[in-house]
């Protein structure tokens, strides 16, 4: 979808880099038999009782507006679920706001921060939409990389090493899109003692909590001292399998959410109503439909990792998320090469490391939200394409 | 037997897919081949793994003759055996595929497989009702499954996910 240069189209919006993942959707999209794992959403359909709670909301007639915050008894289920499932206190009435998708949370809390000129420090690998949602608040975005020699942990030191008189955030997601990378307890300790000291929020883009395998999960907001300074992002797509609901949320402490409410109840209005009957459902009863996903996601994680490593793409065990991010830089490509290739010769679409930032070249990111049976023919044919590589070389 | 968690793992995987290479069962939870063609072994032995088939749809096999019937049976218990020794007498039958004990307005819910509705009802008025403990039958025939066991039998497992997103 290139497009020409419209005089009526802002400075703002032409500045505005076309998401690197749009390219391979193309490319990808036009192919037959593609195995993908280029996928960033769960393989499962929404459990039927969630889906059914949605169809009995319409039956009943409920198409109308909810308030701007969502729905209330969405919003005492939300902070029943903090509360239990990650030890964090929200007030329903005050704290949390019901938003379309995690991503438009994101985009709410920047819009909320910032004053022209405001830096936001970024990690990355990390999900698309930071950087933009950033300057087209009027922030500046100031990307620090993750290393793979760190399995794509970032450090305090390096975090420190960035922070200015105008540092007025860092955005941290853990589990990480596309790395996979989980921070634990005492990694997210150092950087809350960060942000203490100089005065800083933490945007906590925690959407893939419920998929962590290994470690019991954390939540930014859950560390001493962090609750006052933290703006949690949470959402119902990945641990709930709902992406094409658009149900998220965001906590923070009421000073803010009532900002945040201003712009959203301008910009949004609420969230979609039958989703919202849907998320009360799903909250209420969802559990064993989330732990059994879990259960499934980890098997295949396990089974991804250890396949990548024998046909020699070097690959850390990723704590979270459902995907893997190989290291690739040993078949002599960069990432787009390797991608590209890949897809046309072999008809597997990964997606390339780089268009999650700089520090991403050199990876791929693999979503394992897909059956065994199509992970182990990708497997097959990716160890097709490096051998042919080495043949050439 | 109690199983450990792994041999739990091993279960719940082979209970929905009892044709995964051992290979990939391995990798999925994390240790060896041996291992776990080992614990598969013990729990074959142990009969937590009672046996591996396949669920068949006859009815995409052109013209072959097959009818299932639940047939709720009324019996009287005998003293000190109750109802074990007339559900033996049933389902030692070929035919007889089930046999459940009830509760409620019957006692026995057998299901029997039949190439015909005649032949069913053959086997019912010829054996199954001339039991000495039975006291009254009814069958039903089955006229279409949509999901047995857990599986649904007509579904699209389309991926309906778009190729490459965020």
């Amino acid at each position: 979808m290139e497009s020409t240069k419209s005089p009526y189209v802002s400075k703002l919006a032409n500045d505005l880099k076309p998401s690197g993942i749009r390219r391979f959707f193309d490319l990808a999209a036009g192919m037959e038999g593609v195995i993908s794992l280029g996928v960033g959403e769960p393989d499962f359909v929404t459990p039927w009782h969630v889906r059914e709670a949605a169809i009995s909301s319409l039956e009943q007639g409920y198409t109308s507006y909810t308030p701007n915050a969502g729905l209330l008894e969405l919003r005492e289920e939300i902070a029943n679920y903090m509360r239990d499932r990650f030890n964090v206190e929200y007030s329903p009435a005050t704290d949390i706001i019901v938003t379309v998708g995690a991503s438009s949370a994101i985009d709410l809390a920047m819009r909320t921060i910032l004053d022209p000129g405001d830096e936001v420090i970024i990690v990355e690998p990390c999900f698309v939409s930071y950087v933009p949602t950033v300057e087209l608040a009027g922030g500046v975005a100031i990307q620090v990389q993750a290393l793979k020699e760190n399995e794509f942990k970032i450090l305090p030191s390096q975090l420190e090493k960035v922070i200015t008189k105008k540092t007025k955030a860092i955005m941290l997601c853990s589990p990480n899109n596309p790395t996979g990378t989980m921070l634990s307890k005492s990694e997210l300790e150092g950087i809350a003692d960060l942000a203490k000291k100089n005065d800083l929020l933490i945007i906590a883009d925690e959407i893939y909590a419920e998929l962590s395998y290994d470690e019991e999960y954390t939540s930014m907001a859950a560390i001493e001292g962090m609750h006052e300074r933290t703006i949690l992002v949470n959402g119902f797509s990945k641990g709930f399998a709902m992406t094409g609901w658009r149900l998220g949320f965001v906590c923070a402490p009421p000073e803010i959410s009532s900002a945040m409410l201003k712009i959203h109840q301008y910009a949004l209005m609420c969230a979609s109503t039958m989703s919202q009957y849907a998320a009360i459902e799903a909250l209420k009863n969802g559990r064993p439909d989330v732990d059994e996903m879990v259960k499934s996601y980890r098997r295949r994680r396990n089974y991804i990792v250890q396949s990548f490593n024998e046909i020699g793409l070097e690959c850390h065990v990723p704590g979270g998320a459902f995907y893997a991010f190989p290291s690739i830089t040993s078949t002599g490509l960069t990432s787009q090469q390797f991608a590209e290739q890949l897809l046309m010769k072999e008809g597997v679409a990964v997606v390339p490391g780089d268009v999650f930032g700089e520090s991403g070249e050199g990876h791929i990111r693999c979503s394992y939200a897909s059956s065994l049976e199509q992970l182990s023919e990708a497997v097959k044919r990716i160890k097709r394409f490096i051998d042919h590589l080495n043949e050439e070389r | 037997m109690k199983l450990n968690a792994m041999e739990m793992e091993i279960v719940e995987i082979l209970e929905k897919d009892a044709r995964i290479a051992i290979e990939d069962l391995a990798k999925m939870i994390g240790i060896s081949v041996e291992e776990t063609v080992q614990s598969i072994k013990k729990l074959e032995e142990n009969k937590v793994i009672v046996e591996y088939i396949s669920i068949v749809d006859w009815t995409k096999v052109e013209e072959h003759p097959g009818v299932t019937a639940m047939i709720d049976v009324k019996v009287t218990p005998k003293r000190g055996v109750g109802f074990n020794e007339i559900a033996e007498r049933i389902y030692r039958f070929d035919e007889v595929s089930s046999v459940y004990l009830m509760s409620g307005t019957y006692d026995l819910s057998v299901i029997v497989e039949g190439k015909s509705m005649n032949e069913v009802a053959h086997f019912v008025s010829q054996k199954l009702s001339t039991l000495e403990s039975v006291l009254s039958t009814t069958t039903h025939f089955i006229l279409k499954k949509y999901k047995h066991d857990g599986i649904i039998f007509e579904t699209e497992n389309k991926d309906k996910r778009i190729v490459v997103s965020p």
